[in-house]
């Protein structure tokens, strides 16, 4: 049994997805999805491009508008109502595939900005912090450069590091080695591993399947839309049940 | 040898010191030789370049050289001359207050606007270099239109204060009811300034004379000062309402963005001369008779709207090349709309739109000479009109118009240095 898997999951719910449905104009992107996470769980999310993975965890911070079903983020309903929102979104941080730092702000602003702003935290304490989580991605000696002076894998560390300064009960990762090169990829890796062991609760879309086996207790893999197959990483790679699955594995593993 | 041409394995056994590039590489000698005499078209094409320059040069050396500039009409000047080339530089000695000043400005009251000029400076240095100045001094340029206001067109001080204390009253009250909604506190502070304003509006007028400078309408203004007040005004004004028509054009709720669009379109297809006319001359059958609308502040309202359809279309522009990430990763913090719009997108959006709004700004300031066209006596008017039509000075063109262009260009291209320093300062993408 992988070293993850005896990592500890609660039974407590920390989102749930019902019968969530999602449209763009006419063109049906979700198709009744159905998910609980569980507090503490790290779950990786695969499958082929323009299945709706990405979609799918944009939708948990309303970055993308779902039109039917019903999201429960930490026991608030998603709704339209913007403050509703807000604070989801202050609850739950986010790593893009392109980082997206503020280029105009140092790393120091960047990730104090939002704790400053939304958590109304004193400028010191929020430094400090922002300290603290800079030493945890390795970087605080670059805290007074800008995002443009550093490379895409400290870029990413960064990234990791503003939205933890936020202090999220869960992690959404969408993609966020894809952009990068690949001696870079392991460092921001081993970032989100040692996230991992410190029982974040992670939703990962990665096609980094060494990190699904080593870190997710719960590999989902997506096609057209839908949720195909879900499974613990040993079976999920050893013994895939759907074709879509097989195909994809083979595809990925292959090479 | 032969041994070393088929072998292909290499190693170093000493490094190279380091040289200086040969002679003809370096310094002038080279500079010379790629920029000006690269080849034979280039040769001559910088020999005849330096020919033609000679030839201005050596033609106008002469007329700056025996200038006049202490005879008091265009005759005695001729006198002075006897025939020789030469400028008149003295209508430009002897009309001095008028090309700043106009000619209906009391002299006895030239010290305000000297000094509204002086406090200028001192109101905008710490806007345009914030890193130099204390930020404790935008104190003064936040008081600085009131002050300036009672020094140019005079009145009572009381005038500019309950002005001023109007804004001060609405921003508490919009204080105060912010928290409930933006529009509960936005409606606060309209009412909350109305009220100032009216109650201070019968005390201003019941003791007209405290502290009182003579008081000087808006007709009397001319000369390069009504150009530097047009210009700073409208440029002040016309950027925030830029933003917010830039704003607005994005906005998802469709009566804002359509507001905003007919707004910007249909003063984009306008010409600023005929809105100028307008100011002049319509408005006032639009106003309930009797009322005297300021002209100078009609023509301010025209440039304004004139400039801030084109500055909102400059934004809109820096809006668009910001990428989608950095809405979406200032949503994903938590950032509310305001907090994103004024943290994030603004800062980036107005560094990007940077060139296109002092093109606009540069291209503002010059347009204040337009308001010469409705008889109002700013540089430009002044010397088509008083100068100019006088019979001591009739038919000096080059100097006065010299002395315009120069005038124009040396605060235009002061603007466009401070830009150009302003992006460097600004830039942190290092690329």
């Amino acid at each position: 049994m992988s070293e993850a898997a005896q990592m500890t999951v609660s039974d407590e719910v920390a989102i749930q997805i019902e019968n969530m449905n999602k449209w763009y104009g006419t063109f049906h992107v979700l198709r009744d999805i159905d998910l609980t996470v569980y507090r503490g769980e790290r779950i990786v999310i695969a499958g082929p491009s323009g299945s709706g993975k990405s979609t799918l965890i944009r939708c948990i911070n309303a970055l993308e508008e779902h039109q039917k079903g019903k999201i429960t983020v930490d026991g608030t309903v998603l709704s339209s109502d913007i403050k509703n929102i807000d604070k989801i979104r202050s609850e739950v941080g986010m790593c893009f595939q392109h980082f997206n730092l503020f280029p105009h702000l140092t790393i120091l602003e960047n990730c104090t900005l939002a704790p400053i702003w939304v958590r109304k935290t004193p400028k010191k304490e929020a430094e400090e912090i922002a300290m603290h989580f800079l030493e945890k991605v390795k970087i605080p000696d670059q805290a007074n450069k800008y995002p443009g002076q550093l490379s895409g894998g400290q870029q990413q560390r960064v990234a990791i590091a503003r939205s933890l300064c936020m202090r999220p009960r869960i992690m959404l990762f969408d993609e966020p080695t894809s952009a990068l090169d690949p001696e870079m990829i392991k460092e921001v890796l081993d970032t989100m591993v040692e996230l991992a062991e410190e029982g974040m609760t992670m939703l990962c879309v990665t096609h980094e399947m060494g990190f699904a086996r080593q870190v997710a207790n719960r590999v989902i893999f997506m096609d057209a839309g839908q949720i195909v197959e879900q499974n613990e990483p040993e079976e999920f790679f050893n013994n895939p049940q759907n074709e879509r699955t097989k195909l994809f594995l083979s595809q990925i593993l292959g090479h | 040898m032969s041994d070393k041409q088929q072998s292909v394995a290499f190693f170093r056994e000493t490094m190279l010191p380091e040289q200086a590039p040969p002679a003809t590489q370096r310094g002038i000698v080279k500079w010379l030789r790629e920029n000006l005499f690269s080849g034979p078209i280039n040769s001559i094409m910088t020999l005849i370049a330096i020919y033609f320059i000679y030839k201005i040069v050596s033609g106008a050396w002469p007329w700056f050289m025996n200038g006049v500039w202490t005879t008091s009409s265009l005759a005695e000047c001729r006198e002075v001359l006897q025939g020789s080339t030469g400028a008149c530089f003295s209508v430009l000695t002897e009309r001095w207050n008028q090309l700043l000043f106009g000619f209906k400005y009391p002299e006895d009251q030239y010290w305000r606007l000297l000094l509204a000029m002086v406090l200028l400076l001192v109101a905008v240095a710490p806007v345009l270099f914030a890193k130099v100045f204390p930020r404790k001094m935008l104190i003064f340029t936040g008081l600085y239109p009131f002050i300036a206001f009672w020094l140019i067109w005079g009145g009572t001080i009381l005038t500019p204060i309950v002005a001023l204390l109007g804004f001060v009253v609405g921003y508490l009250a919009f204080k105060k009811f912010e928290h409930q909604s933006f529009a509960m506190g936005m409606l606060a502070f309209v009412v909350g300034a109305a009220v100032t304003w009216i109650i201070g509006g019968y005390l201003t007028e019941a003791m007209s004379g405290f502290i009182a400078l003579q008081e000087i309408p808006s007709r009397d203004l001319g000369g390069f000062v009504l150009n530097i007040i047009l210009g700073t005004v409208c440029v002040s004004l016309s950027l925030p309402i830029g933003i917010l028509l830039a704003l607005g054009r994005q906005s998802s709720m469709p009566i804002i963005k359509w507001i905003c669009v007919v707004f910007i379109e249909f003063i984009r297809g306008v010409p600023l001369i005929t809105l100028l006319f307008v100011a002049n001359v319509v408005l006032a059958y639009f106003l309930p008779p009797g009322t005297n609308f300021d002209l100078v502040l009609r023509v301010i309202i025209m440039i304004t709207m004139f400039s801030s359809a084109y500055i909102a279309e400059v934004i809109r522009g820096g809006l668009a090349a910001l990428p989608r990430g950095q809405y979406e990763a200032a949503d994903s913090l938590g950032l509310d709309y305001a907090q994103a719009t004024r943290l994030i997108i603004m800062p980036q959006a107005l560094k990007i739109s940077i060139p296109g709004i002092v093109n606009v700004a540069v291209g503002l300031f010059k347009d204040t000479t337009l308001v010469s066209v409705i008889s109002m006596f700013d540089l430009v008017g002044m010397i088509r009109g008083p100068i100019l039509a006088s019979t001591e000075w009739n038919g000096v063109y080059w100097e006065l118009w010299g002395f315009a262009v120069l005038l124009f260009f040396v605060v235009c291209y002061g603007i466009s240095q401070y830009s150009q320093w302003l992006e460097r300062q600004l830039a942190t993408d290092h690329r």
